[in-house]
């Protein structure tokens, strides 16, 4: 597939927005059932305020993706099929209830908590609506699996805790510990599940080919022409257009950026309490993030390109 | 419930890409405008097509044959692009079994794209909508047209009569003869998208020889029963090679 920069901003923008809450809403409620002191207010509202920004920015990015971005708002109605719809309804969902929730914590409401519950309903209902978006598809052998979903669930709590250390470091330094503790742990947990993903992305067979495509049996059948000689939307749409090389160059640049190097400087940055190593291990670990959905996208080969291997 | 669709004969398509022409024709100029192309007379020219005339070779030199085969929506009775699409453009008609991209309601989000394992929707890279194939919709059931050409551009289109048309769900249907008769099949079944559009195999060639045609029944020297003897001679061999049990002994008169 072609990998698109809206898709690649919007789902790592959201993964982050969706981990820092899931991280201040955790530490939250740890200290609301008296099993640690009360944080900082400030780290708490901080961290409401950066995830709402978070996840507006990859909303921003989304609209980048559309052809028609003024009719965006019928992308809501057909959330009965559409994986892309729910996620259309349930993203602004969690933006405003994030942001609920915050203010109310800022205020000192008695709803917050309950506030931060729905949010935290709708983060994970995020979660599925996103990774569901790319494993529904059947026929895209390299999504279609439980291991997207939790991939991008994965992904996206250790760069939103990532962030929350970066935060905690600022804002409330006697979080920053155990943070970059389950920063840490969640990196290495998603670096277990991505590289299962890539073993069987590895060993996957594709089920069509040429001779179901065009369903003739011989075992020898080669394009010969594909009706256009100037490329179409079917060769753009998807095909990265990048050498295998390439292609590996990402898979190990992602492989490193994006779980041992933020680990690493996690843990300088934990104990030495460098908010500036932590900023980097955020901004490395988000680069790496980028390779790797980009690395997502160009690996799933559509069986619609067995009808475009040859020009003439 | 009817569903109509196409069934093309991959037996007698010559690749000529007349129904190629012939569909952008009849829809860059129909209500829904016009399908946009860029440089479509200079360096590569890349446009919107609902259908599109692709070539294989199948086989090994010097045993290769050459297959035309031309590619456009398939109107699947379980289209994965429909359920997919976020705002309810993409649709298939109960009426008839036409799978439909509402153009004022496509967001340009290319979902659709993604789930169709055909490749056959294409985005309007000028109005940004996904397109493709009708099936004709606004030719099929004109009035103002001839009873006769109310059948997809292409088809009218097609010299060789490799495009054939109607409903598959109708059992005495031209269509669903053909399908049943000649081998009909549909594209990647291992998905179960249940394509509507079948296609009909190569054929090796075979001629069937009538006797007729070997006596010329025409022939001035012809008179029924009693024929030149060589002929008669040839006509005997073949009956007996035909159906050795019936055929009267080889030799002639």
């Amino acid at each position: 597939m072609h990998p698109a920069f809206s898709v690649i901003f919007l789902t790592t923008l959201i993964g982050v927005a969706q981990g820092l809450f899931l991280a201040v809403f955790a530490i939250d409620l740890v200290s609301y059932i008296g099993l640690s002191e009360l944080p900082m207010p400030s780290f708490i509202v901080a961290g409401c305020a950066m995830s709402v920004l978070f996840a507006a920015l990859g909303l921003l990015a989304s609209f980048w993706h559309l052809g028609r971005p003024e009719r965006a708002w019928r992308a809501a109605t057909m959330w009965r099929t559409s994986w892309l719809s729910r996620e259309v309804i349930v993203l602004p969902a969690f933006l405003a209830s994030v942001a609920a929730y915050g203010f109310t914590y800022a205020t000192g409401s008695v709803w917050s908590i309950p506030l931060g519950v729905l949010a935290l309903i709708a983060c994970i209902a995020l979660f599925v609506c996103t990774g569901m978006i790319y494993a529904c598809l059947r026929f895209l052998q390299e999504w279609a699996s439980p291991l997207t979903l939790v991939n991008y669930f994965l992904l996206g709590c250790a760069s939103g805790f990532t962030f929350a250390t970066l935060l905690a470091s600022l804002l409330a330094p006697a979080y920053t510990e155990v943070l970059a503790t389950w920063s840490i742990g969640l990196t290495t947990v998603a670096l277990a599940v991505r590289a299962a993903m890539l073993a069987r992305n590895a060993r996957l067979r594709p089920k069509s080919t040429v001779q179901s495509a065009i369903g003739v049996k011989h075992p020898k059948v080669q394009q010969k022409s594909q009706g256009a000689m100037g490329g179409s939307f079917n060769t753009r749409e998807f095909s990265h257009g990048r050498t295998r090389g390439f292609l590996r160059s990402v898979k190990w640049a992602f492989l490193l950026l994006a779980f041992p190097l933020p680990a690493l400087l996690l843990w300088l940055g934990a104990s030495s309490g460098a908010a500036a190593v932590l900023a980097l291990a955020f901004a490395v670990q988000y680069v790496g993030l980028l390779a790797e959905r980009w690395f997502f996208f160009a690996q799933a080969n559509h069986p619609q390109n067995l009808y475009y291997q040859a020009i003439s | 419930m009817t569903q109509l669709a196409l069934v093309i004969d991959l037996n007698v398509c010559v690749g000529c890409h007349a129904c190629v022409t012939s569909c952008k024709e009849w829809n860059t100029s129909g209500v829904a405008g016009f399908l946009s192309d860029e440089n479509p007379y200079d360096k590569d020219p890349t446009g919107t097509f609902f259908n599109r005339v692709q070539t294989y070779e199948v086989g090994e030199f010097p045993c290769t044959e050459t297959v035309h085969f031309p590619k456009s929506c398939l109107h699947c009775e379980d289209p994965p692009c429909v359920p997919v699409c976020p705002t309810g453009a993409s649709y298939k008609r109960k009426e008839d079994g036409i799978v439909l991209v509402d153009y004022d309601k496509c967001i340009g989000c290319k979902y659709c794209a993604w789930a169709c394992p055909y490749g056959a929707r294409e985005i309007d890279e000028k109005q940004q909508v996904m397109k493709k194939c009708t099936l004709c919709v606004d030719r099929i059931y004109d009035q103002a047209i001839p009873e006769a050409q109310r059948k997809p551009a292409c088809v009218v289109a097609c010299p060789t009569n490799a495009r054939l048309y109607g409903d598959i769900h109708d059992p005495d249907s031209e269509v669903s003869r053909a399908i049943r008769e000649r081998g009909g099949y549909a594209l990647m079944p291992e998905w179960g998208t249940e394509p509507a559009n079948h296609y009909l195999p190569r054929r090796k060639g075979t001629v069937a020889v009538d006797a007729d045609q070997v006596s010329r029944i025409d022939s001035p020297l012809n008179v029924d029963g009693r024929i030149p003897g060589t002929l008669a001679a040839l006509i005997a061999e073949a009956q007996a090679a035909a159906d050795p049990a019936s055929a009267p002994a080889a030799g002639g008169r």
